[in-house]
């Protein structure tokens, strides 16, 4: 049943990888062909095709209802979830298509970490929402399971703050805390994608501030993808940028591009805020 | 106002009951051995009765809770939510509700004792003279009961399960657990009050009734304690019943009527006591967490 995907990391960096969107010499590692998606009759997103480089942070923008949340979760198969969701086109992770019918979900997702816009930590102790992922996948060392805790922790710059109450409830957290936790939970099991569904939208601008600045230190070793709604944000901590409108997909491109000399009219009112 | 009514209503009933019934308690009257003659104020007891009573409920709640908690879990975490098969389910569970203990007892009677009873028999014990699993016995009287209280912990628990948000299963749908085991890690641990109350209201509901153990289990008199799950048993409720119908002198008898109706409401007052001790319990343990 387990087709395992590829290893994604040993793939070798072809020279000028082809991509519509300016990689840095990265190569892509998600690449959507012609996606459609529907919720029953209505297509949420129309006709998607662009790639994802490799250990980049790329965003996405556009206003609300545009399909951002519907694509990412296109990437980890969290849309399955959901009855009467149909999909056309292909997307394709490390080279392989996310959607053929051997693949395992399961081992999908361990590949592909996601984090959501509302913190949702398990009500369990800080120590067994780490846990929780890494016992499923097996692991019964309780050295083991304790020192990834902490790397995953430190990592998610949150080490410090919840040392000396590893055993408390997760709950008793604060709402930025709570989502560097999520993110410490999803990177304990080492995924190569990061997908984070505004992950900073419920928080003030100091936790902001933490969870950019985890961000731009986790792209050393995660391919992320962000959706925000913040534009300063997006500019700070993204490489490329994707902005959508009604389901489609307007422009990708490098995010310093998007903000200062964005090829179409409709990005370019959106990101000085002429409209969205 | 209409609190006060019925509190006014309960109260009633309660401080009737306890005045009359409170003469008649004694330690002899509830460890005491159940007389041949059983309408004797002086030597009555209803120990084998208690003992019987406590026994069908704890049974039934083995029973009912395993099927109506995976009912529960089947139905709202697996079931596609508007397929016909599933509204069929909810129909049955909700007609269920609906339907007189007595009609139970003719159920429990017919499917446990004859059909399933019966064949147990015929494969088992085939040279037997008498039926040993095709008769009134503690396992079929318990299981009816477990039948007739289903839906409450069916709706408890799905009620339960509903309330737990959609989060915190994507939460670990999206760290690669499987369906099951985020039902059983991560949802069923937070149901668990929610599924401890339905279990409390089988059990209060059960304790009382007579009418689905009439045929499936319940004996007028024994000399001993049941000793097996193919024994039959005495009932404190099912007693209350003959008292109060085969009294050859219903004056001198209410003593014994009254002490029994007491011991059936305090045995219940028991049984539910532990399930509330136990979701006091769960509930600390999880607000510790919250
Ligand atoms: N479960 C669903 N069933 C039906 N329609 C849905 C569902 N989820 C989203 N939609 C619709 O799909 C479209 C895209 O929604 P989506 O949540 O992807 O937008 P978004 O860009 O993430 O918006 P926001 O910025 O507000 O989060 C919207 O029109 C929305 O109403
Ligand atoms: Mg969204």
């Amino acid at each position: 049943m387990t087709a395992p995907l590829p290893s994604l990391r040993a793939r070798v960096t072809p020279p000028d990888a082809v991509s519509p969107a300016p990689t840095h010499g990265h190569p892509p590692l998600i690449e959507v062909d012609r996606l459609s998606l529907y919720y029953g009759a209505a297509r949420a997103l129309h006709d998607i095709s662009f790639a994802v480089p490799e250990r980049l942070v790329t965003a996405f923008i556009g206003p609300s209802g545009c399909g951002k949340s519907t694509l990412l979760r296109c990437f980890n198969r969290m849309n399955d979830l959901i009855d009467n969701v149909r999909l056309e086109g292909t997307v394709r992770i490390g080279g392989e298509d996310i959607y053929a019918r051997d693949i395992d979900v399961i081992e999908l997702r361990k590949r592909v970490g996601m984090v959501f816009q509302r913190s949702n930590p398990f009500p369990k102790t800080i120590f067994d929402n780490i846990a929780y992922a890494l016992r499923l996948q097996g692991l019964r060392r309780k050295s083991e399971i304790a020192d990834i805790v902490e790397q995953s922790l430190h990592q998610a710059a949150l080490w410090e703050e919840v040392k000396d109450r590893l055993h408390a409830s997760a709950l008793g957290l604060s709402g930025g805390q709570q989502q560097r936790l999520c993110i410490a939970r999803a990177i304990a099991i080492k995924p190569d994608i990061l997908l984070m569904d505004e992950p900073a939208s419920a928080l003030d601008p100091l936790a902001t501030a933490k969870i950019e600045d985890l961000i731009l230190d986790l792209k050393q070793q995660f391919t992320i993808v962000i959706v925000t709604h913040n534009m300063q944000q997006a500019a700070r901590i993204s490489d490329a940028t994707a902005f959508f409108y009604l389901g489609e997909l307007i422009e990708h491109d490098a995010t310093s591009k998007i903000f200062t000399n964005p090829a179409r009219k409709q990005t370019e009112d959106y990101v000085t805020g002429r409209f969205g | 106002m209409a609190t006060f009514l019925i509190l006014a209503i309960l109260a009633l009933i309660l401080g009737n009951i306890f005045l009359q019934g409170g003469t008649g308690l004694s330690p002899r009257f509830i460890f005491g051995n159940a007389d041949k003659d059983m309408f004797d104020v002086a030597s009555a007891g209803v120990w084998p009765m208690v003992f019987g009573t406590a026994a069908r409920v704890i049974l039934m709640t083995l029973f009912v809770i395993p099927v109506g908690v995976t009912t529960a879990i089947y139905l709202t975490e697996y079931a596609p939510a508007l397929s016909p098969f599933t509204r069929i389910i909810r129909g049955a569970v909700n007609n269920l509700a609906g339907v007189p203990s007595i009609v139970f007892g003719l159920f429990g009677l017919g499917f446990f004792i004859s059909a399933v009873g019966g064949t147990l028999d015929v494969f088992l014990y085939p040279d037997s003279p008498k039926p040993v699993w095709g008769k009134a016995a503690l396992i079929w009287a318990s299981l009816t009961l477990a039948v007739m209280t289903l839906p409450v912990v069916i709706v408890a628990t799905e009620e339960s399960l509903r309330a737990i948000p959609l989060g915190l299963r994507e939460a670990s749908l999206a760290l690669g657990a499987t369906k099951l085991q985020t039902v059983l890690r991560v949802v069923l641990p937070q149901a668990l009050p929610g599924i401890l109350t339905g279990g409390i209201l089988a059990v209060s509901r059960a304790a009382g009734e007579v009418a689905p153990i009439l045929f499936t289990g319940a004996a007028y008199y024994m000399a001993s304690l049941p000793q097996s799950l193919t024994d039959q048993f005495m009932d404190l409720a099912y007693h209350v019943f003959v008292l109060s119908t085969q009294s050859p002198d219903i004056e001198k008898t209410r003593p014994i009527l009254y002490g029994t109706v007491v011991v059936l409401l305090l045995l219940t007052f028991a049984l539910n006591l532990v399930a509330i001790l136990i979701r006091a319990r769960v509930r600390r343990n999880l607000r510790r967490l919250a």
